[in-house]
């Protein structure tokens, strides 16, 4: 299968197989009237698999969301061609509005305009908990 | 300006100088009659409790100055929709310091985002209630002279008692503390205590099931309330209550110079026969409680 080489936009590769759905939404790359291509299943000598999104335009992305969603991701920004900077994600120290808190004690259940956020707890095991009520997220 | 929201919000060094505080207005309380003259403290009770609000006010009142508030949810503002954030600009407007308990975890760290004065939990949810382990850490240190050195016993409801996790958290950072949990299997120290406090730490400790078998090796015990409601079946809470009911025949074989402690308020969890054992500590706890919410009041005031 053949796709384009992109001039200048942003390629992120690396994505777990199957993940790219998720990211396109959650970036909101639906909204973009640029071409965006999602590639599934594509061959990777370190995964076995894995996805590729290519995005047809120079973008600015939320990076904390996308290291959220799948830390393993390297987000490649390509100029002229070229790869000009290769940006490698960690999961972020810190979230907000990404995911909700589930803890029918915490104080967001009853105060829903108060934003989401959730700590990082363990980088290891990836845990994060509740800034209000501490609750682990699952 | 500080609130305390949690514990670890204060360090060693700033809960021994509260303690080292506390101490001192036991010995003169006239010395601090005044020193919060033309303060004002707003107790912000959104759920009732009596005991710890008293405390509060009792401490503003001692220390000179004058209290006001609400004592449940109904009686204020939060009846009508008002957001946390909202009820604490505003009372900020009348009060100098806020005393607030919430039945909502978080609440008071959100109240703290927006205050324009110093906020202090007084409890939210089953979360934190950090007044309670100042109270704790003052009267261990008034009963045994120091804080280390000792075995603590800590017993009862270990899984959902948030003053047993806060005390352990509180106690991690003092030396040669060593830890026996004494509960049945379902009310066991959530993991993450043990992982990332007591572990983390590198202090001893170890589990137990009944308080009997570790008796005369405490220095501390610590009761808490086992609650019907906690076990997965009556027989099990049949079998097991009996041996979290502290009684003079389980003390026989402690230690002369044994100190007990209780957040109160007890149901059964103590023999009422206990009460009069120079051992039991858990009254003059409760009114170490006013001396270090008196203390911890001053210092965020920044009157002391």
């Amino acid at each position: 299968m053949h796709i384009d080489s992109i001039q200048n936009g942003l390629v992120l590769d690396h994505i777990t197989a199957g993940k790219s759905m998720e990211i396109y939404r959650s970036l909101g790359l639906d909204e973009l009237s640029c071409s965006v291509a999602i590639i599934k299943n594509v061959k990777s000598a370190k995964t076995g698999r894995k996805d590729i999104l290519k995005i047809d335009a120079d973008i600015e992305l939320d990076l904390g969301v996308l290291g959220y969603l799948d830390p393993g991701i390297t987000v490649n920004r390509i100029a002229d061609g070229k790869i000009v900077e290769k940006k490698h994600l960690e999961l972020p120290e810190r979230v907000v509005n990404i995911i909700r808190c589930k803890n029918p004690r915490c104080i967001t259940s009853v105060e829903p305009e108060l934003d989401q956020v959730f700590e990082l707890a363990n980088r290891q095991t990836g845990e994060y908990r509740c800034l209000y009520c501490e609750e682990k997220h699952e | 300006m500080r609130h305390l929201i949690e514990i670890t919000d204060l360090s060693v060094r700033e809960i021994d100088e509260i303690l080292d505080l506390a101490e001192d207005m036991i010995a003169q309380p006239g010395k601090y009659s005044e020193v919060c003259r033309g303060k004002q403290l707003a107790t912000l009770f959104f759920e009732p409790s009596t005991r710890t609000r008293l405390s509060f006010e009792s401490a503003m009142l001692s220390l000179g100055g004058s209290v006001l508030g609400f004592s449940s949810a109904n009686s204020s503002s939060a009846s009508k929709g008002e957001s946390v954030s909202d009820t604490v600009r505003t009372v900020g407007c009348y009060a100098d310091i806020i005393a607030m308990r919430h039945p909502k975890e978080g609440a008071p760290l959100v109240a703290s985002m927006k205050s324009p004065i110093p906020i202090i939990n007084a409890g939210d949810g089953g979360h934190h209630h950090p007044t309670q382990t100042l109270t704790d850490l003052l009267t261990i240190r008034r009963e045994k002279g120091k804080l280390g050195g000792f075995t603590i016993g800590l017993c009862g409801d270990l899984k959902f008692g948030r003053t047993v996790h806060s005390l352990i958290t509180a106690l991690c950072r003092y030396e040669d503390i060593n830890f026996v949990l004494i509960s049945p299997q379902e009310l066991q120290v959530p993991d993450y205590i043990k992982t990332d406090v007591l572990q983390k730490s590198g202090k001893s400790w170890r589990e137990v099931e009944t308080m009997s078998e570790v008796m005369p090796e405490l220095d501390i015990l610590y009761m808490t309330r086992v609650q019907r409601e906690r076990f997965f079946n009556e027989a099990d809470y049949i079998r097991l209550k009996d041996s979290y009911i502290l009684d003079p025949e389980k003390l026989e074989p402690a230690k002369k110079d044994l100190c007990i402690l209780h957040p109160l308020p007890r149901v059964t969890e103590i023999s009422t026969k206990v009460d009069d054992d120079p051992r039991a500590a858990y009254f003059r706890q409760v009114r170490n409680g006013k001396f270090v919410r008196m203390a911890l009041m001053s210092r965020l005031l920044e009157v002391l």
